[in-house]
């Protein structure tokens, strides 16, 4: 099993005639995702080539789109200043399922789409996010499919090349993964480590997690407090941003600490209290979930 | 992106709200001639990115002209918290009766506008957020619908008990609910909001940040940048794409991701060494960027050793690879430059790096490790 993205997985691609969106669109499709179709505006009737010559069809509207290929997923590479456009189109289009990869999304705008999803019931993972993959079986994003084998793991992280970092020192050390899901680095991010701690909790071939959080905000400390109650699955921790100074962003828009709140010590704290080890470098997560899987 | 308080204010006044007039002076001289222009006594305030500025000296009463002078000389030029400053706004006292407090951000909760209200304003809102919770009130809004006058008039009637304050305070509540939406704020902050003996609220301090996602759709606000308050290197760094922030210590880091640039700063620190700064060149993979980004770190007096920490993903190794190069040949870089790159495109990096006589690790610990024992303590 896997979480978000599986062989049951059907994908849209907003902005697929873009650098990135056709970039990774081929490399998904060789990775073996269902890529049906893609989305840019004025771009209606062209199709796209794949790497062993398919061709996907492209249409102007979401709602076409879905209407003549039934996909239920839709990731966004569209760029800022319409990605929210896209995302609202996804939303109302019926997927259940909208990956925004797109970083610099204005944060108002973010507010009101989360609230529509909401209502909608449909799933965003991101904006600003590496996407997800789930090894074997499907890619809907930009995490690079060579570090990944399929394995117990399930991995959670706020960051992409911190994820990356992880994973292929799992796999290294031939500890595959279930899925691997980059959540985002934004302050609003529509699916958050306890939605993705709940969906690994319902796979039963996960047998260990590793969330991979920062500075900034309080989700790890409300996932930490969610997995003491509600997690039998052991998680290994690691938390990014020891060094960083208050009131500086980091790079990330939701990874700065304002007053006292949201520190790396804190979040650590959070996570050995409430039953997580939390690793000192990257490199440790690996002991750790070994360790993990042995008792 | 934070603003000036005048800049702030300026926005106030377009939405409408009552803030009392003021003027930006550079120098004693023009401090004391906008000065002339309104009864005394008048404040004198430092223009800083900084909270504290009151009990750093930076915000001065003036009774007399010699005053305005005094003060102007005494401010302009000082440093708070780090922040030199350059302008300071001149604006007449105001006579208070009762000071409130009146903000809004983004509450990332909720994912949504927030209105913080606080009878008791004028000091620090963190410190009253500790000793007196009770006393603040939060109100989140729904993005789509906007404020509703019932809203805006529960908040009122906290921060007000007299008919006529509280019909001021909705006025204000919602001009400023419409100023935060308009200039794309990630936060808005009246402290105080004032009311005058004469029975009027008045906003006569003002806190501001864009969220500089939506600086794109307004050309005014990217105007309102202060290019002399920040330091060169994040200017250039901003201009280039990357992002940047110094620190304190001698190890230069260039990393890819902000999560894997925070992670081997705190990597440095667990090798015994001190991050000179934290530097993510972003997903694409401009060599300029590198070059760019090199520039930046040797700006660095206190840099004795370069790190990079390289996981190719959208970013390619050969065009890091190929940036370093061209960095060595346009600027004359004395620290060793001690390099991790793997991911996408490695192979061609690393040949680019041998023909120039670099080598690379492939071990983010291993790269750090040495990169810490190439300083000098």
């Amino acid at each position: 099993m896997a979480i978000l993205v599986n062989t049951e997985t059907r994908l849209l691609v907003q902005g697929i005639t873009g650098r990135d969106g056709s970039f990774h669109t081929k490399e998904m499709i060789q990775y073996g995702t269902n890529v049906v179709g893609g989305v840019t505006p004025g771009k209606g009737g062209l199709f796209l080539e794949g790497h062993d010559g398919q061709q996907i069809p492209i249409f102007d509207t979401m709602e076409e789109a879905v209407r003549e290929t039934a996909a239920n997923s839709t990731v966004v590479y569209v760029p800022p200043a319409f990605a929210a456009g896209a995302m609202e189109e996804a939303i109302d289009s019926g997927v259940d399922l909208v990956v925004a990869i797109t970083e610099g999304v204005p944060v108002l705008e973010m507010s009101r789409i989360h609230a529509f999803a909401k209502d909608r019931g449909v799933r965003i993972l991101g904006p600003n996010c590496p996407g997800v993959i789930s090894p074997g079986k499907a890619k809907v994003g930009i995490i690079p499919d060579q570090i990944v084998v399929p394995g117990p793991v399930g991995v959670i992280s706020r960051s992409g090349t911190l994820t990356y970092e992880a994973v292929i020192n799992l796999t290294r050390a031939g500890l595959g993964q279930t899925s691997c899901v980059g959540i985002g680095g934004d302050p609003l991010i529509g699916t958050s480590f306890i939605d993705c701690l709940e969906l690994f909790k319902s796979d039963h071939e996960t047998q260990v997690i590793v969330m991979i959080g920062e500075i900034g905000g309080t989700d790890e400390q409300e996932a930490a407090k969610w997995i003491s109650q509600h997690l039998r699955i052991p998680v290994v921790g690691f938390i990014a941003g020891q060094t960083a100074p208050p009131g500086r962003q980091m790079g990330h828009a939701g990874a700065i600490i304002s007053g006292s709140s949201g520190t790396a010590d804190e979040k650590t704290k959070c996570f050995e209290e409430n039953g997580i080890r939390v690793a000192a470098r990257p490199i440790d997560i690996v002991r750790l979930v070994k360790e993990s899987l042995d008792r | 992106m934070d603003i000036h308080e005048y800049q702030a204010k300026e926005i106030l006044r377009e939405n409408g709200i009552p803030v009392p007039p003021g003027e930006i002076a550079k120098n004693s001289d023009q401090a004391v001639s906008i000065a002339k222009n309104y009864e005394f006594t008048v404040v004198v305030k430092a223009q800083v990115h900084s909270g504290g500025r009151g009990k750093a000296g930076g915000v001065k009463l003036a009774k007399t002209q010699d005053d305005v002078r005094k003060a102007a000389d005494d401010i302009l030029g000082m440093s708070i918290s780090g922040h030199k400053v350059n302008e300071v706004l001149v604006t007449p006292a105001e006579d208070i009766d009762t000071e409130a407090y009146l903000g809004i951000l983004i509450d990332r909760e909720t994912q949504s506008p927030v209105i913080v209200v606080c009878a008791e304003g004028g000091i620090d809102i963190e410190e009253v957020a500790v000793n007196n919770p009770n006393s603040i009130h939060k109100l989140s809004i729904d993005p789509r619908y906007g404020l509703f006058r019932h809203q805006a008039y529960g908040l009122a009637r906290i921060l007000y008990q007299e008919k006529d304050l509280v019909k001021q305070a909705v006025s204000i509540i919602e001009q400023l609910y419409q100023a935060f939406i308009s200039s794309g704020a990630s936060m808005v902050e009246i402290n105080p909001l004032i009311s005058t003996p004469t029975g009027d609220v008045k906003a006569i301090d003002a806190k501001m940040s864009i969220d500089d996602s939506e600086l794109f759709k307004h050309p005014k606000l990217q105007s309102y940048r202060d290019v002399q308050a920040e330091p060169w290197a994040e200017t250039m760094a901003r201009e280039a794409g990357l992002s940047y922030v110094k620190l304190d210590g001698n190890v230069g880091c260039c990393v890819n991701g902000a999560g894997l640039a925070m992670a081997t700063m705190d990597l440095v620190k667990y090798y015994g060494g001190d991050p000179a700064n934290f530097l993510d060149i972003g997903g694409s993979s401009n060599p300029q960027k590198v070059v760019a980004a090199l520039k930046i770190i040797t700006s660095d007096p206190n840099v004795e050793v370069i790190l990079f920490n390289i996981f190719g993903g959208i970013t390619r190794c050969d065009d890091v690879a190929k940036g370093i190069v061209d960095a060595l040949k346009e600027i004359e870089i004395k620290s060793p430059i001690i390099i991790r790159l793997t991911g996408t495109n490695e192979a061609e990096g690393l040949e680019i790096l041998s023909s120039a006589g670099l080598s690379a690790f492939t071990s983010m610990d291993d790269v750090v490790e040495q990169a810490v024992s190439e300083t000098t303590k």
